[in-house]
């Protein structure tokens, strides 16, 4: 039986309870990066509301602030607490999408460029919070500029010190007015283009969370911000050292550590923390399978594959072999994360096709080519005996099918069930079997993003090549499961296995009845 | 009626997960409001003030000008020929700061800069308790004396929370505090 870390374990029973609540649409686990961006947008909101009435001047920063928290309440301290709490909030959603990628493996092999730079997007995020306390100049954003201001006194090519602009009276309006540009435009600029780089290597991004999800997280964030409002220290005062304050530690973490252990040492924590994080994926390095291979002869430029690709690693470009066709793919082997799924694109993946010949396709895996898998699912249905004929077409990421020992059950795994052409189910009914039973990861939660997804709708025909409606579907069962589901698959099985006996039975009493009429 | 039954059970399950996404949305924006603000950060103990020793001070010339021997002139390129080489590094600072005879601080710093030609930046802040304190400071900012430079000594009260800021301007005659 395969071994499942802990951790993953751990985060798959709380996805499988979070689409007991939410439904697999609109579980918040599975669309944490979409969260994280509807976050973004609250805060980008409220913060344009916010900028309205916001004095950027050391004298008039508090008072201001104050005005929208307190004579404003209704609406200016409904922005300012939902702007604060938006900003926790995608703080809590970043970190456990870094958890998820982690406790599911998905940071290594050709998922190094997403994590390596999706660590430092957190910094940049945190950056962006301490610079927006820093704005109220209170308590707080004073003892956030003196520590800031430590942190980069600290560093050897910054000359002078920063820290003293703290201590007396020189603070001037410019220095502040310098803070607010950083937070309302270089930071989220910054933020921005971080975002893009960290989705560069992706087709199809998704950055709007699912309607639900967002309706429920706004009513939630605005009850918090009604209920709790988001409120501030008493003013800043040079002379001063506040003894207790309360810390947002979602943002201002870092700070007692300079307290503690000097800004040098926290420099070389958090540095050697983050570049730890970023090493991860080579730390051991997961090999990815050889990149997938294009056959012109077998290729009419059809496009298909390259809108499938999850992964933008195929391109369309014009022909060079002569052929009648306009255009023919070409795979970027860096980007390819040898998934498969343009395999099961491709209209000549057909295993109907060539059926006594070596079976090529347009684009294919050279590690398991749509030949070997013909092969195989042949291999398998002339080993199937019993009354319920049935082959398991199944993910390899998903389910452990390695206990499945059943005489009339035989099992195909795939790297992707996006890999199989919706043709292979036909065929091997066609071949003799009375049942094909899917399995994949859950939904909205594929192990390469749209596997399952570009699957049902080659079976629901919204999606080329498409499953004919020759193919029974009364005899097709697809089964969306995560590696910790092993019973749960056992008793669909099961389940299938009878209701296939029950239609072979109702097929054999029907038959002889048509023959006498 | 096994309509009905399945009915109702779709509706309890329709409530059962309406009731368990409330659940859920209470406990996120629970801990997005508790970790917000709390636990509370205690930056200093009941009854500590803060002294902060905060200045910046160019030191003095580490050796004395020299007047250049026409052979060495005539090694230079003529519009490199300056009579007088004075040397551009400064010295060490050096600087002690004792609190009713305790020593509380203590800096040794390198001019910073390739030359080592810049003036220094101190920055070190100290938790005290609060209360009636005999503050000296003396400092070093010439390699060629030995001793103190500049000194300083002075009684301070200080209030919970206060920060006494310990500061150094040449021009005023030395260490002054406010």
């Amino acid at each position: 039986m395969r071994y499942i870390n802990p951790i993953k374990r751990a985060y798959l029973g709380i996805e499988a309870w979070f689409n007991i609540a939410f439904g697999s649409e609109c579980n918040p686990l599975y669309n944490l990066g979409r969260l994280a961006f509807f976050f973004f947008w609250i805060v980008f909101i409220s913060g344009l509301y916010l900028f309205i009435f916001f004095d950027t001047s050391i004298s008039g920063a508090y008072a201001s602030v104050e005005y929208m928290t307190h004579e404003q309440w209704y609406i200016g301290g409904v922005m300012r607490s939902l702007h604060r709490y938006a900003s926790d909030a995608a703080v809590i959603v970043i970190l456990l999408h870094m958890l998820r990628e982690f406790a599911l493996g998905r940071y290594k092999g050709f998922r190094w460029f997403s994590w390596v730079t999706g660590v430092p997007t957190l910094w940049f995020v945190i950056t962006l919070g301490i610079t927006g306390y820093w704005l109220v100049w209170d308590e707080l954003g004073l003892y956030v500029a003196m520590l800031s201001s430590q942190l980069i006194d600290v560093l050897p090519f910054i000359p002078g010190s920063m820290a003293r602009n703290f201590v007396g009276e020189q603070l001037s309006d410019r220095f502040f007015t310098l803070m607010a540009f950083l937070h309302f435009l270089g930071q989220p600029l910054l933020l921005i283009f971080a975002l893009w780089i960290h989705v560069k290597r992706l087709s199809l991004v998704k950055i709007s969370a699912p309607k639900g999800l967002a309706i429920g997280s706004f009513i939630a964030l605005l009850a918090l911000s009604l209920v709790a409002p988001a409120v501030s220290h008493k003013p800043a005062e040079m002379g001063q050292v506040t003894a207790v304050l309360n810390l947002d530690w979602f943002y201002l973490n870092v700070y007692p550590l300079i307290d503690n252990i000097t800004a040098g040492w926290t420099w070389v924590l958090t540095l050697s923390i983050t570049l730890f994080l970023m090493l991860l994926p080579w730390l051991p390095p997961k090999k990815t399978g050889p990149a997938a291979e294009v056959h012109l002869d077998h290729c009419n430029g059809c496009e298909q594959c390259a809108e499938d690709c999850p992964y933008d690693a195929i391109s369309v470009q014009a022909r060079t072999d002569g052929a009648k066709f306009e255009n023919e793919v070409k795979v970027n082997t860096h980007l390819c994360a040898a998934c498969g799924i343009c395999v099961g694109s491709c209209p000549s993946s057909n295993p109907f096709r060539q059926k006594n010949e070596l079976l090529v396709t347009g684009i294919d895996m050279p590690q398991m080519p749509i030949n070997e898998v013909r092969d195989r699912v042949n291999e398998a249905i002339a080993k199937i005996k019993g009354d319920s004929k049935i082959i398991v077409l199944g993910c390899e990421n998903a389910l452990d099918f390695s206990r499945i020992e059943a005489p009339d059950l035989q099992v195909v795994s795939l790297f992707c069930i996006g890999m199989m052409p919706a043709t292979l189910v036909e065929y091997a009914l066609a071949n003799g079997v009375d049942g094909v039973f899917i399995t994949g990861c859950r939904t909205g939660d594929c192990y390469y993003r749209y596997g399952n997804v570009w699957m049902d709708q080659r079976f629901d025909g919204s999606r080329q090549p498409i499953l004919r409606q020759r193919a029974d579907r009364a005899r097709i069962k697809v089964f969306r499961a995560a590696a910790t589901d092993s019973k749960s698959l056992y008793q669909e099985l099961t389940e299938f296995q009878n209701h296939i006996k029950k239609l072979n039975n109702e097929e054999g009493a029907a038959q002889p009845e048509s023959a006498h009429e | 009626m096994k309509k009905g039954l399945r009915s109702l059970s779709l509706r309890m399950n329709k409530v059962l997960r309406y009731g368990l996404q409330v659940f859920n949305y209470t406990l996120f924006i629970g801990v997005v409001w508790y970790f917000s603000i709390k636990p509370p950060y205690h930056q200093l103990e009941d009854n500590e003030a803060v002294i902060t020793l905060s200045f910046a001070h160019a030191t003095k010339i580490r050796g004395a000008c020299r007047q250049l021997t026409q052979e060495e002139l005539m090694k230079l390129a003529p519009n490199m020929r300056l009579s007088v080489d004075c040397p551009r590094e400064r010295s060490t600072l050096m600087l002690e700061l004792y609190l009713d005879g305790k020593l509380l601080t203590k800096a040794e710093v390198e001019p910073p800069g390739i030359h080592n030609d810049q003036s220094i930046n101190l920055f070190q802040r100290s938790k005290v308790s609060a209360g009636e304190h005999q503050l000296r400071v003396w400092m070093n900012d010439d390699v060629n004396v030995k001793g103190p430079t500049y000194q300083y000594e002075q009684t301070i009260i200080l209030k919970p929370e206060q920060q006494l800021l310990v500061n150094f301007d040449a021009s005023s005659g030395g260490f002054f505090t406010h």
